[in-house]
C-alpha cells in the first residue's frame, strides 16, 4: 500500500515539472508548427540562469523565500533576452519550410545552445540546493518527502490553468488559437501572424525555463541536463498528442508513473519505460491520445 | 536515356573506388583511418537517404548502427567468426531482421511522428544496451582484429587493409543503392515525397514501399555499424544514442537524397570537421557544427548533390 503511495506520489511530482516543460513544446508546436529540439537548451539555461540569480540572491543576503522570486525572475530573463532573439533572427529564416527541416534547424540551435552554456557557465556543475529547503518535509507513515516536491505541483497546476484560461478566455488568447488553427486565414482577417509567433515562441521558452529555473534545486546543473530533457518531453507530448494542452498533462502523468513505476519495480528499465510507454500509446492512437484528426491533402 | 545515364555513373564509381583503394597505399595513416569511418558511417546515412527519397527522415539510425556493430563484435568475441566481411554482411543481415519487423509498425507513419519513433525505437535499445553488464554496460567493450579471407593481418598493414575493405563493401552498397534508385521501385519513393496520396491512387503501396526502404536502411546502416566496429576497436551503447543518429540526419541532409556520391562527400566533410575541430577548438566544435548545418539548411537545403545534379539537368533541358 505504502509503495503504492510511494510510486503515485514520486510520479506525480515528476510528472508536475515535466508538463511545465512539455506544454512549453506543444505551445511552440502548435502555433509555429516546430518541433523544437532545443527546447531541452532553454530548460538547462533556465536552470543555470536560476543557478546564477540564487547565488546573487544568496550573496546579498535576501530573506530565504525570495529565493522563489530570484528563479521566477531567471525564467522570466531567458525568455525576455534570449526567446525573441532566436525567434526574429534565425526561425524567421526558415518558417514555412518542411517540417523534418525545421526539427533540423532547431538540432542546430540545440548544438549551438549546448556549447554556449558551457562557455558562459562553464563545465563544472552548480548546485542550487537552498530553496530546496524551504518548505520543509513532509511525512506520510514511515515515508518522507521534501516539501518543494508538492510546492512544484501546485506550481505546475497554476501553471497549466494559467495558460488554459489565457488561450481560452482572453482576447489574445483567442487570436492564438486562431492562428493555431490556421495562419493564413488568421492572416487575412488583419492579426498581426509575426507578432503572435514572437509571443507564443517567448512563452514556450519562458515555460521551458521555469521548469529548468523550479527543478534545479533537485538536481546538479551540468552541461548534459538538456538532452534527457528534450527526450522526455517529447515523449510527453507525442504521447498526449502534438499541440493539446490536455494531452500535455495526460502524457506526463503516464510518463511520470510509468518511470516511477519502473524506478520502484523494475529499475534496469527506467531509462526505456517511457518510450515503450510512447510505443503502445502510438500504436493505437497513431496521432497521440489528444489530436484531432488532420484531412490528407491531395 | 536514364539507363545510359546510370550506366556512366556506375563505372565512374567503379573507378573512383579503385583508384582510391590504391591510393590509399600511400596516404598517411590518419588521413585513411578519417576515411575508413566517413565510409563506414557515410552507408548509414545512405541508408537515411534511402528512406528521405520517400519524404521522411530517421532520427533512429543509430538503431542500425549499434545493431550492427554489436552483432559484428559480440560474433568475433563470443562465436569465434573473425573474417571480416562475414561480420559485416551478419551485422546488416541481423540489424536488417530487426528493422523489418519495426518498419511493418514504423510504415503506419509520417513525418516528425515517423522521426520520433524510430529515434524512441533506438533510446530504447540505447537503454537496454547500458544496462546489460555481460555486454560492459555503459563502457562497452574492446574488439580484437579480424582476419580477411582467412588471413591473419599484420600490425603494418591492418589499417590499410581495414581501409581497403570498408572502401570496397561500401563502394558495392552504394553502386547497388544508385541502381535501386533508378529502379521502378526507387522511383516510387520520389514520387511518395511529392505527394503520397497520388501514389496511392495509381496503386503502388505507400506503406509498403516505406517497409521496404526501412528495412534497406536497416541493413546498409547495419553494415557500416560492423565496419565502424572492426575500424574502431571498440563499441559502447553511444552507438545507438539520439545524438549519434542526429549527426547520420545531418550528413544526409549535406549530401542531399540526389546523389549517392554527395552522401559520402558530405560524410567525409563531417569527419573532416570532427578532427579538425577537436584539434583545435575541442570546447566549441559543436557549436562549429550547429552554425555549419545552419548555413548548409539556408542555402543548399537539398544538399550538395543538388549543385551539380541540378546544373546538369537544367543544361539537359536546354539542349
Amino acid at each position: 500500500m505504502l509503495a503504492l503511495l510511494t510510486i503515485l506520489i514520486d510520479g506525480i511530482t515528476y510528472a508536475s515539472w515535466l508538463f511545465i516543460v512539455a506544454l512549453g513544446l506543444t505551445l511552440v508546436f502548435g502555433v509555429l508548427k516546430i518541433l523544437n529540439i532545443a527546447h531541452g537548451s532553454f530548460y538547462a539555461l533556465g536552470a543555470y540562469a536560476a543557478a546564477s540569480f540564487v547565488g546573487w540572491a544568496t550573496a546579498m543576503k535576501v530573506s530565504p523565500s525570495l529565493l522563489l522570486v530570484a528563479m521566477l525572475l531567471a525564467a522570466v530573463a531567458v525568455a525576455v533576452l534570449v526567446a525573441p532573439l532566436i525567434e526574429r533572427t534565425l526561425l524567421r529564416v526558415f518558417y514555412g519550410r518542411d517540417e523534418v527541416l525545421l526539427v533540423l534547424v532547431t538540432y542546430a540551435l540545440f548544438l549551438i545552445l549546448e556549447d554556449v552554456t558551457k562557455l558562459v557557465w562553464g563545465a563544472n556543475p552548480y548546485y542550487v540546493t537552498e530553496p530546496y529547503a524551504l518548505f520543509g518535509n513532509v511525512s506520510i507513515g514511515t515515508q518522507t518527502w521534501v516539501g518543494y516536491d508538492f510546492a512544484l505541483v501546485a506550481v505546475a497546476v497554476v501553471v497549466g490553468a494559467a495558460v488554459w484560461w489565457g488561450l481560452n478566455r482572453t482576447r489574445t488568447g483567442k487570436i492564438v488559437l486562431a492562428v493555431i488553427h490556421s495562419a493564413e486565414i488568421a492572416s487575412s482577417m488583419g492579426v498581426n501572424i509575426s507578432r503572435v509567433y514572437t509571443l507564443a515562441f517567448a512563452l514556450g521558452i519562458f515555460l521551458a525555463a521555469l521548469g529548468g529555473a523550479f527543478t534545479a534545486p533537485m538536481i546538479s546543473v551540468q552541461p548534459g541536463v538538456s538532452v534527457g530533457v528534450i527526450i522526455i518531453s517529447f515523449a510527453v507530448v507525442i504521447i498526449g498528442g502534438l499541440g493539446s494542452i490536455e494531452g500535455a498533462a495526460i502524457g506526463a502523468l503516464i510518463v511520470g508513473l510509468a518511470r516511477s513505476l519502473a524506478v520502484h519495480t523494475w529499475p534496469v528499465a527506467e531509462l526505456f519505460s517511457v518510450y515503450i510507454v510512447m510505443a503502445i500509446v502510438l500504436m493505437f492512437r497513431p496521432e497521440g491520445l489528444f489530436q484531432r484528426i488532420q484531412a490528407r491533402k491531395i | 536515356m536514364a539507363r545510359a545515364s546510370t550506366g556512366r555513373t556506375l563505372g565512374g564509381g567503379i573507378v573512383l573506388i579503385v583508384l582510391l583503394i590504391a591510393g590509399g597505399a600511400l596516404l598517411p595513416k590518419w588521413l585513411t583511418f578519417l576515411i575508413t569511418m566517413a565510409a563506414s558511417h557515410g552507408l548509414v546515412s545512405l541508408g537515411i537517404v534511402v528512406l528521405m527519397r520517400g519524404g521522411v527522415v530517421s532520427f533512429g539510425q543509430g538503431l542500425v548502427f549499434a545493431l550492427g556493430g554489436y552483432t559484428a563484435a559480440l560474433l568475433f568475441g563470443k562465436a569465434g567468426v573473425t573474417d571480416a566481411l562475414l561480420l559485416a554482411l551478419a551485422g546488416g543481415v541481423i540489424a536488417g531482421l530487426v528493422a523489418l519487423p519495426a518498419s511493418v509498425l514504423l510504415a503506419r507513419y509520417r513525418g516528425i511522428f515517423f522521426a520520433m519513433l524510430t529515434l524512441a525505437l533506438s533510446m530504447v535499445l540505447f537503454g537496454l544496451l547500458s544496462k546489460i553488464d555481460t555486454l560492459g554496460g555503459s563502457d562497452g567493450f574492446n574488439m580484437g582484429r579480424p582476419t580477411l579471407l582467412g588471413f591473419k593481418l599484420a600490425d603494418a598493414s591492418v589499417g590499410y587493409v581495414m581501409y581497403s575493405v570498408t572502401l570496397g563493401v561500401a563502394g558495392v552498397l552504394a553502386l547497388a543503392s544508385r541502381v535501386f534508385f533508378d529502379s521502378t521501385r526507387g522511383l516510387v519513393a520520389l514520387a511518395m515525397r511529392e505527394n503520397e496520396l497520388r501514389v496511392e491512387y495509381l496503386g503502388s503501396s505507400v506503406r509498403q514501399a516505406q517497409a521496404i526502404n526501412f528495412t534497406l536502411a536497416g541493413f546498409i546502416g547495419g553494415v557500416g555499424g560492423a565496419l565502424t566496429v572492426m575500424a574502431l576497436g571498440h563499441i559502447d551503447p553511444n552507438f545507438s544514442y539520439w545524438t549519434t543518429s542526429g549527426e547520420f540526419v545531418f550528413v544526409a541532409i549535406l549530401g542531399g537524397y540526389q546523389s549517392v556520391f554527395a552522401v559520402f562527400l558530405a560524410s567525409t566533410i563531417l569527419e573532416v570537421v570532427r578532427s579538425f575541430s577537436n584539434l583545435y577548438f575541442p570546447n566549441t566544435w559543436q557549436l562549429a557544427l550547429g552554425i555549419f548545418l545552419l548555413i548548409v539548411i539556408r542555402f543548399v537545403p537539398r544538399g550538395l548533390g543538388s549543385l551539380w545534379i541540378d546544373r546538369a539537368r537544367l543544361k539537359g533541358e536546354i539542349r
